[in-house]
């Protein structure tokens, strides 16, 4: 972090408005360079990435699939880094395998609870007057719902449960808190000059909402998506480990940590569950890092550079 | 004011209402009805007995005529026959309830215990190294999964240290109402109690220290230092009177995460409670046990809600909307 020699009211204006010009990937690249913790999350997240998703290419996942009784819960070795399930199967190839599924659900969730949250707080937001009171009645009555529980009765309910359905349910449930944020700024957003001399030309709403509200809230939608993300990893996981999320044929992180529920399994063979656990909360842990840095870099009156 | 209290608690009853409706839907959608899981083995259940029976249960009547009666019989406090354990749903969450009420309740009083203390701390000493540890802490529990970090404990204090019971909420071969019975029951409270608060305080922390770090550059704070009020004076008297009111406020919020948070914990540590009823009701399919779990749960967030909603306007009147 380095510290600036004070400047005069005038010098200082000067820059911030300079600052303003500079993109908001630079701004948040600057915020990131600038804040260590940040960059050391931004460096494992990365690391971790690119094992989850390059690792399963070389991985004959079939074999792996495969239970071999001749090696149940065998302890970490050199020949199984991590030692092997129940049924045999490698637990490293397992953890890559649902890293990559549960990173990449969770990354889906949120981009499509986002979207929906977006759109829905958008034409709330931008309307105004008895469409934004309806809407509002809505999601008063939607924040009080029982989310997790509900999560649960439709994962039970839906029929033919897969990996699509368990994101739409997720997605559905999982925007509300998202919309009214979204409201909440484009409800000022709409008093604005550029949107009144737009409507003035004639542009259809639609266009505004998208071309013109829409670029002004991105900052905003781009944090709340990133924190929301780790949130997100962390609810389908753990639907995972109580058994309504993730079906059997995608293993996601939370069935390696499932196998904790056996008394035996948690006490004396951590090889099993443990990594799976750290590796959510490192992921978690490193999203957050980063999705402070950017929710800085969003605010000029927060930034640390 | 006497409105908006009124207006808060109107709005409640159609929030209660819509939330039956769907539960209602949803617990019809459930594969299968009630008299499947109760016959399923018997040798005796045949399809047109079983039939009859539908008949004269009214499973067969239009959807609103059911709603009617399953809502009647609800607030009259009849929830319908468990048709796994084969008794009355009211009398299945007797215990469970008291179970799960005391650790919300203890839950909640270790959260304030933790996160008051640390909030003033970091507020009021920002940017000191115990303001950065206090954030960073904040940082891991808002990270850190309940099911995660509730699995950890259970492991290190458990089964490492085997310092505390690792299942249910009491021994059961001590008489009740003994002295021994009541520490069994402190001590099986202790690891589903910390694992729910220490990654529960975030909210509040951050809550507190903002509000602090605000409060303290305001001018009657100012005022009262030029007054020559001593500093831990002007903490105490002025600027955390007006930081903690809202706090208590937040109680009601609370609800939420400390429902979603017992259906974790309580199945983790096998603590007979609701969240445990309520996987183990939806994994054998009892659908009467899981809209009455359901429902009693969306009501204590609704009504958590309307309670906070109502105090906080008391405390800061600013947030009245009319």
């Amino acid at each position: 972090m380095k510290t600036e020699i004070p400047v005069d009211a005038e010098e200082a204006a000067v820059l911030k408005a300079q600052s303003e010009h500079v993109s908001f990937g630079k701004t948040i690249w600057r915020e990131i360079k600038g804040d260590k913790m940040a960059m050391i999350a931004l460096i494992i997240l990365s690391i971790i990435l690119l094992i989850a998703y390059i690792t399963p290419f070389f991985i004959d996942q079939v074999q792996a699939a495969r239970t071999n009784f001749m090696q149940i819960y065998e302890k970490p070795s050199k020949e199984f880094w991590l030692g092997t399930d129940r049924g045999g199967r490698d637990i490293f190839v397992q953890l890559v395998i649902g890293a990559r599924n549960s990173i990449t659900i969770g990354v889906a969730i949120t981009l499509i609870a986002g979207f929906l949250g977006l759109m829905i707080g958008l034409i709330s937001g931008y309307f105004g007057g008895k469409v934004d009171f309806v809407i509002m009645r809505m999601l008063d009555f939607l924040m009080v719902l029982p989310t997790l529980m509900l999560i649960i009765v439709f994962v039970v309910i839906v029929p033919k449960f897969n990996v699509w359905s368990f994101i739409g349910i997720m997605s559905i449930l999982l925007w509300f808190g998202k919309a009214r944020l979204i409201r909440s700024r484009a409800l000022a957003e709409r008093e604005l000059d550029y949107v009144n001399a737009s409507k003035t030309l004639g542009t259809p709403n639609w266009k505004i909402m998208l071309f013109e509200v829409f670029p002004n809230l991105s900052s905003l939608v781009i944090v709340n998506m990133t924190l929301t993300l780790a949130g997100n990893i962390g609810i389908e996981t753990g639907l995972t480990f109580l058994g309504f999320g993730l079906p059997e044929s995608t293993p996601s992180l939370g069935t390696l940590i499932a196998y904790a529920q056996h008394p035996d399994v948690m006490e004396n063979k951590w090889w099993v569950w443990l990594p799976a656990s750290l590796l959510i909360l490192v992921v978690m842990l490193c999203i957050n890092y980063i999705g402070q840095a950017i929710k800085r870099a969003s605010d000029a009156r927060q930034r640390l550079t | 004011m006497l409105t908006f209290i009124l207006r808060r608690i109107l709005v409640m009853i159609p929030q209660l209402l819509l939330l039956s409706v769907i539960i209602f839907l949803l617990a019809k959608a459930m594969p299968g009805d009630a008299l499947t899981g109760a016959f399923q083995g018997n040798p005796e259940a045949n399809a047109e007995h079983m039939e009859e029976l539908r008949e004269k249960l009214g499973f067969n009547d239009p959807w609103y005529e059911q709603y009617g009666r399953w809502v009647t019989n609800f607030v009259q406090g009849d929830m319908g026959m468990s048709y796994v354990h084969k008794q009355k749903v009211t009398s299945l969450l007797g215990n469970r309830l008291s179970n799960t009420v005391l650790l919300s309740l203890t839950t909640m009083i270790t959260i304030y215990l933790i996160a008051i203390p640390l909030g003033i701390i970091a507020g009021r000493w920002n940017n000191s190294w115990a303001d950065k540890a206090i954030v960073t802490y904040n940082y891991f529990s808002i990270a850190t999964p309940v099911f995660i970090f509730a699995l950890i404990m259970l492991f290190i204090f458990g089964f490492y240290f085997s310092w505390f019971p690792t299942g249910r909420s009491v021994d059961i071969t001590i008489q009740n109402g003994t002295w021994d019975y009541f520490v069994s029951k402190a001590n099986h409270l202790v690891l589903p109690t910390l694992s729910g608060a220490i990654i529960g305080t975030a909210g509040t922390i951050q809550y507190l220290r903002n509000d602090i770090i605000d409060t303290k550059l305001k001018d009657f704070v100012k005022t009262a230092r030029a007054k020559g009020v001593p500093e831990g004076r002007v903490y105490t008297r002025h600027i955390l009177r007006n930081s903690l009111l809202p706090i208590a406020a937040f109680m009601g919020y609370e609800i939420t995460l400390l429902i979603s948070g017992s259906v974790f914990i309580e199945s983790i540590f096998s603590y007979p409670g609701l969240g445990q009823l309520f996987i183990q009701s939806i994994q054998t399919r009892d659908f009467t046990v899981v809209s009455a779990l359901v429902m009693i749960s969306g009501a204590a967030v609704i009504i958590g809600t309307m309670l906070s909603d109502i105090i906080l306007s008391i405390v800061d009147p600013r947030i009245r909307i009319d």
